[in-house]
């Protein structure tokens, strides 16, 4: 219901948003004057992780003035990440070397209304960072080309098993010349925090416009009130969890004490 | 439906979770054990960190424990004075146990350090149940009589150890130390792995200390709820990987399951129900061993470095 309301919405703020530009002109800075008029926005700004959420997505809206491709890509908060490489050891799998990397986006997907490298040539595209090929991840470790080739093939292979980097860019869709509209998928272990999501104009291979928004996806409810009670006030939680534990196993023995 | 555990962070099947505490619940009161050693492993094949299921199954054997424990107190069937002696190591050897997991997990070796704890000591008492199940199975059938007792108050070097203490319940006098011993090593398997240790300390109690069948159960209950709460506490502290609602609804799973599990019980013979669970036990085990032995998918694994 949400959505289909939120796609009837769209237009009607695009022209509230179209009528609003020449005053948010005013107030961009200069070294943003040249770019082409770009209006994007999100149907929801907040991501609520509650007790029951299984994933969700967004929608992310905008419009253009004159024709134009559009890219949009959204990157989650930087972590530190180590992959590991597991050995056959005596008949066993086991965890061997490892690399650590560091400025992994927790999260990264992208969007295009026609395949990417058709839209822009390699070097446009790795000058703005698009794409996940064109992510630099930083290793810490002292590791060969060989050696890093692998293993960043392997962290992007299980970053997309989990579902937090996308596969391929989701389809971007042009409602007429100047609107478009695609849906962000975030599953269920979406990690937590603000992401920027950026959105591209390219003509004729060139970026003439860029607009950047963040998202931000935060624990809300009973399950956010008790992880930030876990991490703040470690020793109490211990305490109430056992405590939780011996009032339930007394109540256990109590009901069903044998008659 | 969906639930989103807080700890774990992950959405979880509620009903599966509960007919998993369920289930172990029903073949804890079907054979009488703790049922930790089975919820450990049945979470991590779900897909629950290791970290979280082991941290979080700790929690849960302290509600089942106290449940437990005061059908046996009332009974006058726990020795305090052993309890206590096998506690003070119980508390040392969980607390070394929980910094040893810590250690483990920044190293990466932690999940293969609990399959291969778990591979090692499931083999070995799955396979002594059987074995002595079938044994039992086959005498009483071909003699119809009962099975010979080893004899009691055997002479061993344990009885030449110092710090010798007098429990009059269990009607024992030997040395501290080895209660102590014992208490430590079990209390380091509760830390890494999830387990009241009930099947490890219930067997060390009867042939190694010698104490009389009838306290031993309610005295290893007395000793597990500290122990696990002493676990809960700190991994809790140091590592954050206590779920609270994991526990909750393993929890009510596991007291409706159990109470089906005694009925049932009752109504099968002891070594039919022992080798029944040995059979369980070596399929857990067996399980486990595959995952270490066959080539994983993908030989890489991630892993957020900021821990």
């Amino acid at each position: 219901m949400s959505v289909s309301m939120r796609i009837l919405m769209a237009p009607i703020l695009l022209v509230a948003l179209t009528l609003a530009l020449p005053i948010l002109a005013l107030g961009i800075t200069a070294k943003k004057a040249s770019a082409d008029p770009l209006v994007v926005d999100l149907s929801n700004h907040l991501v609520a992780i509650t007790t029951g959420f299984t994933g969700t997505k967004v929608l992310l809206f905008g419009a253009v003035e004159n024709e134009g491709d559009v890219i949009v890509t959204v990157r989650g908060p930087d972590q530190d990440m180590v992959v590991r490489r597991k050995e056959r050891k005596i008949g066993i799998w086991v965890n061997s070397e490892s690399a650590r990397y560091k400025n992994v986006p927790s999260y990264y997907a992208s969007a295009s209304n026609r395949p990417i490298d058709t839209i822009a040539p390699q070097d446009v595209l790795i000058d703005y960072r698009i794409g996940l090929q064109n992510q630099r991840f930083v290793a810490e470790s002292d590791l060969t080309d060989d050696d890093h080739n692998v293993y960043r093939e392997a962290l992007v292979r299980n970053m997309q098993t989990a579902g937090l980097f996308g596969e391929r860019p989701a389809k971007i869709s042009f409602l007429s010349n100047q609107l478009f509209r695609t849906d962000i998928h975030f599953p269920a272990n979406t990690p937590t925090g603000t992401y920027t999501i950026n959105v591209y104009l390219v003509r004729s291979g060139k970026i003439v416009g860029v607009k950047t928004t963040p998202l931000v996806v935060s624990k809300t409810g009973i399950s956010a009130e008790v992880y930030e009670f876990a991490h703040r006030y470690s020793a109490l939680y211990g305490i109430i969890a056992v405590i939780i534990a011996v009032i339930a196993g007394w109540i256990a023995s109590v009901a069903f004490r044998k008659r | 439906m969906q639930i989103y555990l807080p700890i774990a962070e992950i959405s979880v099947n509620i009903f599966l979770i509960l007919g998993l505490g369920g289930g172990v619940g029903f073949l804890s009161g079907l054979f009488g054990v703790g049922g930790g050693f089975l919820i450990t492993p049945l979470l991590i094949f779900y897909g629950i960190p290791p970290a979280v299921s082991v941290a979080t199954a700790a929690n849960q054997i302290v509600a089942s424990s106290v449940s437990g424990v005061f059908a046996h107190w009332k009974r006058g069937n726990v020795d305090l004075k052993m309890g206590l002696v096998l506690l003070g190591g119980g508390i040392v050897g969980s607390t070394v146990g929980v910094w040893v997991f810590a250690w483990l997990r920044s190293l990466g070796q932690i999940d293969l350090v609990i399959s291969l704890c778990y591979v090692i000591f499931l083999g070995i008492i799955g396979g002594m149940m059987l074995f002595e199940a079938t044994r039992a199975i086959f005498r009483t059938r071909r003699r119809g009589g009962p099975i010979r007792r080893s004899k009691k108050h055997q002479h061993s070097f344990i009885h030449g150890l110092p710090f010798k203490m007098r429990f009059y319940r269990s009607g024992l006098y030997i040395s501290a130390l080895l209660p102590l011993a014992i208490g430590f090593f079990v209390g380091m398997l509760t830390a890494l792995m999830g387990v009241g240790g009930g099947f490890v300390m219930v067997p060390a109690m009867i042939y190694l200390l010698g104490m009389p069948t009838g306290v031993v159960i309610g005295t290893s209950l007395f000793q597990i709820i500290f122990v696990t709460a002493n676990v809960t506490f700190l991994q809790s502290v140091q590592t954050q990987t206590v779920d609270v609602a994991l526990a909750i609804l393993l929890l009510i799973g596991g007291v409706i399951g159990a109470q089906f599990g005694a009925q049932f019980g009752s109504r099968l013979k002891a070594e039919h129900l022992r080798a029944l669970l040995g059979l369980l036990v070596l399929s857990v085990c067996l399980k486990l061993l595959f995952d270490l032995v066959i080539e994983p998918k993908d030989l890489y694994s991630i892993m957020p470095g900021d821990l």
